[in-house]
């Protein structure tokens, strides 16, 4: 039985129910991809131009930085998938023991240089 | 392959330990491992406590002295502690949960002898110009190029590369525990052990992550000129400090966890009751996990951070004593109204609850920042955590061992013996560390080699002294019982030696390789005590009798785990005066034994061997 593992399939044993949603689960990787990089563009376009104040700039690239992260875990990473509890239970407490914990080192070592 | 089934019965038994993935061998593998390490650590515990029996005593150098302090703390937290736990871990989570192995085998393997070398590259450091001796916490300067010797190098890149096989091995755990549970085995259902090892390992993931990070760091700064903490340049040493800390505090609960945990099944076989409040300990259990992440500045009170941040922190420390103190009613409630036993494993366990007790207790008094700095680097420190570190994780590991070593070795540790052995350690444990608590509010500071006659220090350390060598010898004790009772101790038949209650007891004993020759159903928690009780006092199988798909053993995880020692040990020489051979040699022939493993790994087939039906039918009976 396990002699065969190794050989390719001829065929996929997959229903074409189960090959269109892998269709559209491609789609909506593209389309998540596009989106992220019209982020990371817009991020940039804020950075390098003059007119746009920084007041403005840090907080507007920090946003997209929340969302390019939500979008990262949630599409790429899968999150929102089925059966995925576990691996978002993961994620979320590793979010919220690591938050604290880097917002209190900022505070302390950028600010009070301790 | 999967026709070769018979083939591996007559390896020589020195391969087959070395190339085993059975997580049975590897907790044995682990126990030994753990308990030379925790006998080389408690050797030295005694060395310094001879040399401090006196006042100016002169039979360890300050050098020597700074060395033995550094290694007991690193061997014992690292490298003594942390492999016994998972030896533990590795026997009983898969049968307590019903499975057959751990997910990874092969990983499991790998876990060990990378920790394993690791161990070994810090303890080699004594040979080349001696061990660490900036403490286990190696604050820099201290540790940093300036002041720290060839030995902090070991200290470095050996606790990288066995933190690595540490990291490797919780990975394992979870996803066993996640993924490998038998029928009916809900996570409400899983022993409280199981999800004490769940937690721990979680926490190892995320402490041990920034511990790899910061002592890549300080290798930077030592062998590659960065200044990640030289002031000087930029730098912050101060950030050395939080990032030990945010690992040093997760730390201390991943090593008592697991004692909780084999608290926690200690008790209830022996009072004959399920654990009270087992709910409320899971959630204790995690709250005490999260909180651990949030208190680390409480080691820091006396940097200088500011009023502020000291009494958050503070105040989030205070809050561990709650889940904590959730749990210690909720042993003594199990114990209230029990038909008690008390024999070895029973007096550790409950003995623990006291102990562990006064350590927490002291724990609140050193939270309140304004007393702390007096408490701070005295040996009321020393005192409140040997409370801790002994009290609880070492009587929890004596409680494990002695109610589990029947089921992994096949008979019982001796009573007489055992019983010999607690009331020495218990009376000498407190004789050497009650005391401290006095001689740190006295004035008496951490870390010092002597002290001056006329200070009143003198009788008081003589007595801590004298209970340090009955704790050395109650370990003497122990290794005596251990064997004496192997040729002298019955064979054991019978599954369930102690009549406890949960699924490891409803294997055969010696347990056969597969563990479980039918998956088990299980219906309750406790699984085993429900069938005592209302099934037929069997297991319900939940699959019918198959085939049984084993891994092959693999020399693959020894050779990765000598290859990072090679490695590792090629970055030091770099900082060498004048190694024998050049390093980039050494560096290179690490790299590739360790890399051509793993490659060797991804591309030779195994796909494991089959255990024939008659086969097992054959050792069913046996054993039965």
């Amino acid at each position: 039985m396990s002699d065969d593992l190794s050989k390719p399939f001829s065929k996929s044993a997959l229903t074409h129910e189960e090959l269109l949603k892998i269709n559209r689960e491609r789609k909506i990787q593209i389309a998540a991809f596009a989106c992220m990089i019209f982020l990371t563009l817009l991020a940039f376009i804020a950075v390098a131009m003059d007119m746009i104040a920084p007041g403005f700039t840090i907080p507007f690239i920090l946003l997209l930085a929340v969302v390019q992260f939500a979008l990262q875990l949630f599409y790429f990473m899968h999150l929102k998938d089925k059966d995925h509890e576990w691996p978002n239970a993961f994620m979320l407490t590793g979010i919220v023991v690591s938050t604290p914990a880097l917002i209190a080192l900022i505070l302390l070592l950028g600010v009070t240089k301790y | 392959m999967a026709t070769a089934t018979a083939t591996n019965t007559n390896k020589s038994v020195l391969w087959d330990w070395l190339t085993t993935v059975d997580h049975k061998k590897l907790s044995v593998l682990y126990l030994i491992a753990g308990a030379l390490f925790f006998l080389k650590a408690g050797a030295m515990a005694i060395f310094m406590r001879i040399q401090l029996m006196s006042p100016e005593n002169t039979f360890l150098s300050g050098q020597t002295f700074n060395e033995f302090v550094t290694m007991h703390g690193t061997i014992m937290l690292f490298l003594a502690v942390t492999p016994l736990i998972f030896a533990f871990m590795n026997f009983v989570i898969p049968l307590q949960i019903g499975a057959r192995d751990v997910a990874f085998p092969f990983v499991n393997a790998l876990g060990f002898w990378i920790f394993f070398f690791g161990g070994l590259l810090v303890s080699v450091s004594w040979f080349f110009g001696g061990a660490p001796d900036a403490g286990w916490t190696a604050y820099v300067p201290l540790s940093g190029g300036e002041y720290g010797d060839l030995g902090l190098d070991f200290y470095v890149l050996g606790l990288q590369v066995s933190g690595l096989g540490t990291l490797v091995s919780a990975i394992n755990f979870i996803v066993t525990i996640i993924n490998m549970r038998a029928p009916g085995m809900t996570m409400m259902r899983l022993p409280l052990f199981c999800w004490t090892s769940l937690i721990t390992s979680i926490l190892i993931v995320f402490a041990f992550t920034p511990l790899a990070a910061g002592l890549a760091l300080l290798m930077l700064d030592r062998i590659f000129g960065g200044q990640f903490f030289n002031p000087g340049s930029g730098g912050n040493p101060v950030l050395w400090q939080h990032i030990f800390w945010i690992f040093g505090h997760p730390e201390v609960y991943i090593l008592v966890l697991p004692a909780f945990g084999i608290i926690s099944e200690v008790i209830p076989a022996f009072s004959k009751k399920r654990l009270f409040g087992y709910t409320a300990m899971v959630f204790a259990t995690l709250i005490i996990a999260f909180l651990s992440f949030m208190v680390w500045v409480h080691h820091m009170f006396t940097v200088g951070i500011g009023p502020i941040t000291n009494s958050v922190f503070a105040i989030a420390t205070m809050a561990i004593g709650v889940p904590t103190g959730i749990k210690i009613f909720n042993w003594l409630f199990t114990m209230w109204g029990g038909k008690l036993i008390f024999n070895t494993a029973m007096l550790c366990a409950s003995s623990f609850v006291p102990t562990f007790v006064l350590g927490g207790v002291t724990g609140v008094m050193l939270a309140m920042v304004p007393v702390d700095y007096l408490y701070h680097d005295t040996y009321f420190v020393v005192a409140h955590f040997h409370y801790i570190v002994v009290g609880g994780i070492a009587l929890g590991l004596l409680a494990g061992t002695f109610y589990w070593y029947p089921k992994m070795f096949g008979h019982m540790l001796n009573e007489k013996l055992g019983q010999l052995m607690f009331w020495m350690f218990y009376v000498g444990f407190h004789m050497t560390f009650f005391i401290q608590h006095i001689l740190g509010l006295i004035g008496m500071p951490r870390r010092v080699f002597t002290y001056l006659d006329g200070q009143g220090m003198g009788t008081m350390n003589l007595v801590s002294s004298i209970g340090a060598f009955m704790m050395g010898a109650a370990m003497v004790v122990l290794l005596i019982n251990v064997v004496y009772s192997a040729y002298t101790s019955k064979r054991i038949t019978v599954r369930d030696p102690w009549d406890a209650r949960t699924l490891e007891w409803a294997t055969t004993t010696p347990v056969p390789e597969y563990n479980f020759a039918q998956t088990p159903q299980v219906r309750s928690l406790d699984p085993w005590f429900y069938e005592k009780v209302h099934g037929d006092g069997t297991m319900k199988p939940a699959e019918p009798m198959d085939e049984i798909h084993m891994p092959n053993g693999s020399i693959l995880p020894f050779c990765i785990g000598l290859g990072l020692f090679v490695w590792g040990f090629g970055m030091i020489m770099m900082q060498m005066e004048n190694p024998l051979i050049p390093e980039w040699i050494v560096i290179g022939a690490g790299v590739i034994v360790t890399f051509g493993s793993m490659m060797l790994h991804s591309i030779h087939e195994d796909h494991g061997y089959h255990i024939p039906l008659d086969k097992i039918k054959k050792t069913e009976k046996e054993v039965s």
